[in-house]
This record gives C-alpha cells, structure tokens and sequence, in this order.
C-alpha cells in the first residue's frame, strides 16, 4: 500500500510573486467566471423589488450567518438585540448558526453513511460472487433503488416512529444502492487471468479474498462510496427540510416559512454551505479511495 | 519424414509409464448451433525433463490443450496423467506462464513471486519465503527491479517475473503459452536463452506453444505439429536432434536446420495451409 503521490510542493518560497505566476493559469479562470456570476447576479437581482435578493443585498441581511457560524442564541446575545431595539428581530433568528446547523445534519448522513457502507459493501461482495444470491436479489435491488428517497420518509417514519432514526434510514436507503451494485460489479469484473492465478496456486478462500478480490474490487467499491456520499447529501437536505427540528435542511424551510424579511437572503447563505459541505464530502471520499486502494504506479 | 510420421501415430507408452500422458484427448463446445470440436484424439507422451513445442496456426486449439494440461478446462474426452495422477483440476505441479504474464498489479514484483511461494510453502517461514522469492528474481536478473510494480515494468521484465514466479514453486511441468509472443526481437531471444540455461539447471519439464518456427527449434527437443481446426489433431512431431548447450548462429548454419525448417513450414504452409496462406 502506497500513499498517494501528490506533487511534491517545492520548497516554501516566500517569493509570492513566483507563485501567483505559477497557479495563474488555474485561479484566474475561476475568478473571472465567479466575479462575472456575481456581476449579472447583482445586475438582473439589484431592483429593491426583487424577489430574490442580490449579492450586495445577501451579505447585508445574513451578517449574523455569515460570519458567526457557530453563534447560538443566549439570554446575553438576547439583551444586546434587545438593547438595540431589535428585539423582534432576535426571535425571528434561528436558534443555532449554519456551522451547528451542518453539524447536525453531517451526524445524520454519516451514520446512514456508514450503516450503508457495511450493509453495502457486504451484499455486494456476496451477490457478487454468488451467482444464485445475484439472480435472485437482482430484480428487488433493480426496482428499490429507483425509488426516489423521499418516498421511503412516510414508510420509515411509520416504521420506526420517531424523526431522528426515520431521517438516518432514509440516508441509508438512499446510499446503499450505488455502493451495493458497484461492490457486485467489481467482484464480478475481476479478470479471468487473476483467477486463472488463484486456481493454479490454490490460494484459499481467505488469501484470494484479501490479495485478489478486494484489491481488484476495490476501485468500483470507492466509486460506489462516492456516488452514494452525494447522493446521501441530496437526500439530508429534503428530508430535513419536511421533519423539521435541527439541520440544515430545516433550516432552509424554516428560513423559508418564518416572518423575517432577511429569509430568503439567509436561505442562500444556507445553500453556499450546502454546496461546500457537498463538495468536500464528495473530496473526501475519493481522497480516502485514493490513499486506500492500492496503488498499481 | 515417413518415420516421423509413423512416430506421431505410435510409439506410445502404456498409460501411466510416461511422465506426462495424454491419451486420446479431445474437447467439444457445445454451442447454440450444436457441438463444435476443438480438438480430437490428442496422444503425446513427454519425457521428464524433456522440452517440448506445440506449434500450429491461430485458432487450432494451442491453448485449449495446455489449458487442459493445466487443468483449467476438462476433456471432454480421454485422460491426461501426470506422474499417473489423473489431472482434474489446476495445481502449483503444472504452472503456467500466461501470454499476458497475469501479474497483480497492486503488489510489487517481489511480492507477485513471495504469493506464489506463500501459497504452494505455507509451512516456510515468511523469511525464508521472500528469500526463495528474491533468488527467483536474481535468476532471471530482476534483482533490482523487485520493489517496482508490474506498470513500471517492461513486457520483457514482466515476463521475467511471471517466470520467476512459476519456477519459484517448483513445478513438474511449466506451461508457457507464447511466452514471448508480445516481446520484440531482441528481448525475446535474450529470454528464450535465458529460458534454455534456467531450464538446464531445473531440470524442469517444459510444454510451450510457439508461433515461430525458428524458436521451437532453438528451444525444443521435440516439435508436436497441430493440423487445422476444427476437429485439429496431433499432426506430425520431430525431433530436433541439436546438441546442448545450444548456440543460435551455429544451429542456423547447421545444414540439419534447414531440412527441420523446411519440414515445418511444409506442413504448416502447405500441407495444413490456412486457406488464406495457400493463395
């Protein structure tokens, strides 16, 4: 096992200018496109009438979840709004800033995460060498992962009750199946020459499981964390957003439904958060695959 | 050629005194438009210790037959014994050397000849392994390669390791399935002398499948034609009479090399011609 090879970065120059030379064909680009987004953003969003706020407008109304993520409402923060006169205004704020919010709701995914990983991982290492099992269990996976995953909240709440566990199974049925089928995919595509290696050395079942399949299976395996890592945090969002309680999602419907004027503003505050956590999850994974699976350089 | 000939249809031994035997051996496929004969009647007897080439054109079964020498395929008919243990299955005593080397490419080239070792000496230490290991790398001058992984690797060297990894568990037979067939030239007869000089000190009995004329007769003491398929069979088997240690440029000009030669590519090119050759 090798860890990854990242490019070594040279020794730490101070000579900043080198620098900015060096990675500005990366950066510029994307600043370009972010100040031009911005740009017709503001321009087509500016008109004080406008539904959806503008940029400007954003960082203005959403100050407090903007750069305090982790604020949390106290009797202290409470006598300072009061003090200046808004009042109102506090008891319209969420109770928790987007930092908590996120959280929360990155518990949830990683505990269906991690439930569906095993579960995942296991099924399709067994239908994936078990041709019975495969035919058999084919059909139902075929059919149960196109259910879209809010479809399973009324089932899983009705099943289990309460919030908290119906919202981590949803995630778990959300992301097994991408994880399940890729695992099955990667056991069946091992090659035939690999085999042919086993069969002539007789390695047993252990010793084939450990040096041949998993390593074989193992980038299939990574792939299907991956997609079902999104997919989980797709499907947080929604079912927070009906549930209720802590989260980011109920912070976006709670945003949404509440009085204050600054909703909408503090609704897209939440989803930059969204993206970004999406983003470094996604990262994440596949990160971990790259250090995991064994490097063939 | 007409004493040749009547070796290749007698001159076998009772079943069960040659080293390596088959008798009668034949495949079928069944296929969707019935059953489809690979090959039929296969006998040929090997001497321990002997080299022998199966030479034929593409698509008459080369590989079938080692494969059911190897034990990844059963005959659909007939026996084959080695050491008069009917062979049922693929073992470490009849190892095979694959036309794409099949190396894991996760583990380093040490480590794709220590697996082997590991799994045919379970009871060596792993000290003792790796050692056996690494002095099948020195064997075939890989000494210094063997921390790399196959992608950093040459075709040649990967194949020097594949060898490395089929000698290093002591065979009975070694199976080399055109071995060389992806190398270019002067890789391959680098290898096919390294081949000669490895095989002299094993001791090792060697079924290849070859192409190339000229390497059959380099390498073996015995040439076992194959006729066309479908249905293809033993077609005729010579010996190559040349004394070892065996020096390429004085076989070439041997005048016995150029009747074996001509042997050969008569019964490859115009007695079992491919329709497109013969034109």
């Amino acid at each position: 096992m090798s860890v990854s090879t990242l490019p070594k970065k040279s020794r730490l120059s101070l000579d900043v200018v080198s620098l900015a030379r060096k990675n500005a064909p990366q950066v510029v680009p994307v600043v370009v496109c972010l100040a031009g987004f911005f740009l017709i953003w503001q321009i087509l969003c500016g008109a004080p009438t406008s539904p959806i706020p503008a940029p400007l407008r954003i960082v203005s109304d959403s100050q407090l979840l903007i750069t305090r993520p982790f604020f949390e409402k106290s009797d202290q923060l409470k006598d300072a709004y009061t003090r200046a006169n808004l009042a109102e205004l506090y008891n319209q704020m969420p109770n928790q800033g987007l930092g908590w919010q996120v959280l929360t709701s990155l518990r949830r995914v990683l505990t269906g995460y991690a439930m569906s990983a095993i579960a995942g991982v296991g099924i399709g290492l067994l239908i994936g060498s078990n041709i019975m099992f495969y035919r058999g269990l084919d059909p139902i996976i075929q059919v149960m992962r196109t259910v879209p995953p809010l479809a399973w909240l009324p089932i899983a709440l009705a099943g289990l009750k309460q919030a908290e566990p119906a919202t981590i199974f949803l995630i778990f049925i959300t992301a097994v199946w991408p994880i399940l089928i890729n695992t099955a995919v990667g056991v069946q595509q091992v090659p035939q020459d690999y085999r042919n290696v086993a069969r002539v050395l007789r390695l047993n079942r252990f010793e084939y499981f450990w040096t041949i399949l998993l390593p074989s299976a193992a980038p299939y395996i990574f792939t299907g964390l991956r997609i079902a890592v999104g997919l989980s945090w797709l499907a947080i969002v929604a079912a927070e957003m009906i549930q209720g309680g802590v989260g980011i999602g109920s912070f976006i419907w709670d945003a949404y439904n509440s009085a204050r004027e600054t909703g909408i503003s503090d609704i897209i505050v939440a989803l930059v958060y969204v993206g970004i956590v999406g983003l470094l999850l996604d990262k994440l994974v596949f990160l971990l695959g790259r250090l995991i699976v064994q490097s063939e350089a | 050629m007409g004493t040749l000939e009547t070796q290749a249809l007698t001159g076998q031994a009772p079943p069960g005194e040659a080293f390596l035997s088959l008798r009668n051996v034949g495949k079928v496929y069944e296929t969707p438009r019935g059953p489809f004969t690979v090959l039929e009647n296969i006998s040929l007897d090997v001497a321990e210790g002997e080299f022998v080439c199966i030479i034929g054109h593409s698509g008459c079964g080369k590989s079938t037959l080692l494969n059911m020498v190897a034990g990844f395929t059963k005959p659909t008919s007939g026996e084959i014994h080695l050491q008069s243990k009917l062979v049922t299955r693929p073992g470490p005593d009849r190892m095979v050397v694959f036309q794409n080397y099949s190396l894991l490419p996760w583990l380093t080239a040490l480590e794709n000849v220590a697996l082997a070792v590991k799994a045919v000496f379970p009871e060596k230490s792993p000290s003792e392994r790796r050692k056996i290991a690494m002095e099948h790398l020195e064997l075939v001058g890989l000494a210094d390669a063997a921390h790399k992984k196959p992608r950093r690797l040459s075709g040649g060297m990967r194949q020097r390791v594949s060898i490395a990894r089929a000698l290093s568990i002591r065979p009975q037979v070694l199976i080399l399935d055109e071995p060389f067939g992806a190398l270019d030239v002067l890789t391959r007869e680098e290898l096919q002398e390294e081949l000669l000089h490895i095989w002299r000190e094993h001791r090792v009995t060697v079924l290849m499948i070859t192409h190339e004329i000229d390497e059959a007769i380099f390498l073996s003491d015995r040439i076992v034609m194959m006729t066309n398929g479908p249905a293809a069979t033993v077609g005729e088997i010579v010996d190559v009479p040349f004394a070892r240690p065996r020096d390429r440029e004085a076989i070439g000009e041997d005048p016995h090399y150029f009747t074996l030669r001509n042997q050969t590519l008569d019964f490859l090119y115009h007695r079992f011609a491919l329709s497109s050759d013969a034109e």
